[in-house]
């Protein structure tokens, strides 16, 4: 069967349950793909031998009642993996070896699929461009030299080029749905305390979540039936009902009510998301919804609070990186040395430069000024959605403030990196899920999201608007393959 | 408010990350210009909110105290960057 890599997740399910592919030959393909797509530099570890291996196994023996049987299925390379080295884009952990694996990457391979390998990220998920990553910068498959988004920028790239059938990315500040929007793929950002966060590299725990990135939404709502999870292992997984998304996914919204912020029409927000937002709002009238004009008064107020919160949380999760029990150890006089050469040698600057912001917000003198003032504000966001929520069924909102930028182009500037996540950044702090669709192309052909953002826990709800907004924008991804030579 | 090179130092000690005189100056520049844009919460009074310290509204399991896992010392120590059979090794700490 030829262009096995041009398939969807669940056309490929199908075609192993009805015997119509093998796991072997599946796995070769997206296999073969990636060997030709070194240039995107997707991945950080390849483990394709394993890979085929494995395949084989499952082939002598298939379970065709799992959900995702013989499928090859690269991840980011924030979550842990038994005996096969999980760096998080960084230097300090180039040498890390895990000896246990993520409950997320547990569930999807007790469903029967197969790691292809670790897939590239800005260090420590920290970046919206993948360009802070120790590895290198990730090229975008939709046009060269253009970042993919971050910090998922591996897992965006890789979904979008075809070189895995679906992956899973984590989300602090955007960190899903950015890159998602940026290559024309589907991006999920689950409830708070949806996913487990055992075995993923933790950067700020009060925000982070894992979720399925895909390349279309019934993929993205199968995949989070797979990683969703009740974990004791997590003190923050909670204990709820969890559908069975994928089969629960219906494209009937009649009669949903869907929230318009008018914060999010943020200055000098360029036309073409203005107009991609109004086209979104007539898709959900079409599909029989009611728009109705909401406020999210604090919105102006998400990203700073959002970069005091998050560097603070992870200038107090990195402090384990000290060269002692793993890692990178750089060389010291005495041990004080050798802690300060080991993180200063260890991390890049993206990453010190957040250490540094968040051990001054909680510092003696600053805490009450800058980290309590953030806690307080976070509560005003959250009342904002809480109040929302009294009247509307999900919220319509752009995903980013622009389509793609060009490697380079906002290194030197940490503020108006930032700004990417002007519209991710405010569900993370309130804790629901967000999902990111793409919805049309700019002037250079670009893709471009939207993002519904839902209750929390009412993930279903979300998938279903999701994906009947998908069937009436019918969006193409124009991918070239510039990059196989 | 302004950060200067003598704060950096101060912030650079706490965080365990050696710093010289250029990267401070850089890391100084950085930082000003992210805490001029996150002065904006200073906009907002918050006297009578109650901050925030978890979204997820539950309170914390309890489970039995039992022992779990056993037997890790080997695969603890595994990854540690200079080996000795029992013990994590530091720089000697006392003469």
């Amino acid at each position: 069967m030829s262009d096995i890599t041009k398939q969807s997740l669940s056309e490929l399910i199908k075609n192993i349950k009805d015997k119509k592919l093998s796991s072997t030959e599946v796995t070769k393909a997206f296999v073969e793909r990636s060997e030709k797509s070194k240039e995107l530099n997707a991945y950080i570890t390849e483990d394709f031998s394993a890979a085929i291996d494995k395949a084989k196994r499952f082939d002598e023996k298939p379970n065709l009642d799992l959900k995702l049987p013989g499928i090859p299925m690269a991840v980011k390379d924030l979550f842990c993996t038994k005996n096969i080295k999980t760096t998080a884009g960084s230097k300090i952990l180039n040498n890390f070896i895990p000896t246990y694996e993520s409950t997320v990457t547990q569930n999807i391979w007790n469903e029967g699929a197969i790691l292809l390998g670790k897939l590239n990220c800005d260090e420590f998920a920290m970046g919206s461009s993948n360009e802070t990553s120790f590895f290198g910068n990730v090229q975008n498959p939709i046009d060269k030299d253009l970042v993919p988004g971050g910090s998922s920028g591996g897992s965006s790239s890789a979904v979008a080029a075809q070189l895995t059938p679906i992956t899973i990315g984590t989300d602090t500040g955007g960190s899903i749905r950015q890159p998602a929007s940026f290559t024309g793929t589907v991006g999920l950002k689950p409830t708070y305390g949806s996913c487990s966060r055992y075995g993923i590299v933790a950067f700020a725990s009060s925000l982070d979540q894992a979720g399925p990135m895909a390349q279309n939404v019934k993929d993205c709502a199968l995949l989070q039936e797979v990683i969703s999870s009740y974990d004791e292992k997590d003190s923050t997984s909670i204990d709820f009902k969890r559908n069975n998304y994928s089969k629960e996914l219906t494209n009937n919204i009649k009669g949903k009510k869907i929230g318009i912020p008018k914060e999010y029409r943020v200055d000098g927000m360029p036309k073409e998301i203005e107009d991609l937002w109004k086209k979104g709002i007539d898709y959900v009238k079409d599909c029989g919804a009611e728009i109705i004009d909401i406020s999210l008064p604090h919105t102006n107020y998400a990203l700073p609070t959002y970069y005091i919160v998050a560097p603070a949380e992870a200038s107090s999760n990195l402090a384990r990186y000290d060269g002692v029990k793993y890692g990178f150890r750089a060389d010291g006089e005495n041990l004080i040395d050798m802690y300060e050469k080991t993180r200063s040698e260890g991390f890049g600057a993206e990453v010190q430069r957040r250490i540094m912001i968040g051990t001054y917000v909680l510092s003696s003198g600053y805490y009450d000024a800058y980290y309590l003032k953030a806690q307080k504000v976070r509560k005003l966001i959250k009342n904002d959605f809480d109040e929302a929520y009294k009247k509307v069924d999900a919220i319509l909102t752009p995903s980013t403030p622009s389509s793609a930028f060009k490697i380079g182009e906002k290194t030197n500037d940490p503020v108006s990196m930032y700004l990417n996540d002007i519209f991710t950044v405010p569900v993370n702090l309130a804790g629901l899920p967000g999902i990111s669709i793409p919805a049309g192309h700019d002037a250079k052909g670009y893709p471009l999201g939207l993002q519904i953002i839902g209750k929390a826990f009412d993930e279903q709800n979300l998938l279903n608007i999701a994906y009947a907004m998908e069937e009436k924008i019918n969006f193409k991804n124009k991918i070239t393959d510039w990059w196989i030579k | 408010m302004s950060i200067d090179l003598k704060t950096i130092k101060h912030i650079s000690k706490l965080s365990r990350i050696s710093v010289n005189e250029k990267k401070a100056e850089k890391l100084a520049g950085d930082l000003n210009s992210i805490f001029e844009f996150i002065e904006k919460l200073n906009e907002l009074k918050t006297d009578n909110v109650q901050p925030l310290t978890s979204v997820a509204e539950t309170t914390l399991k309890l489970r039995s105290d039992e022992v779990k896992s056993k037997n890790l010392r080997e695969q603890i120590i595994k990854n540690s960057p200079q080996e000795n059979e029992d013990y994590f090794v530091v720089p000697k700490v006392i003469e």
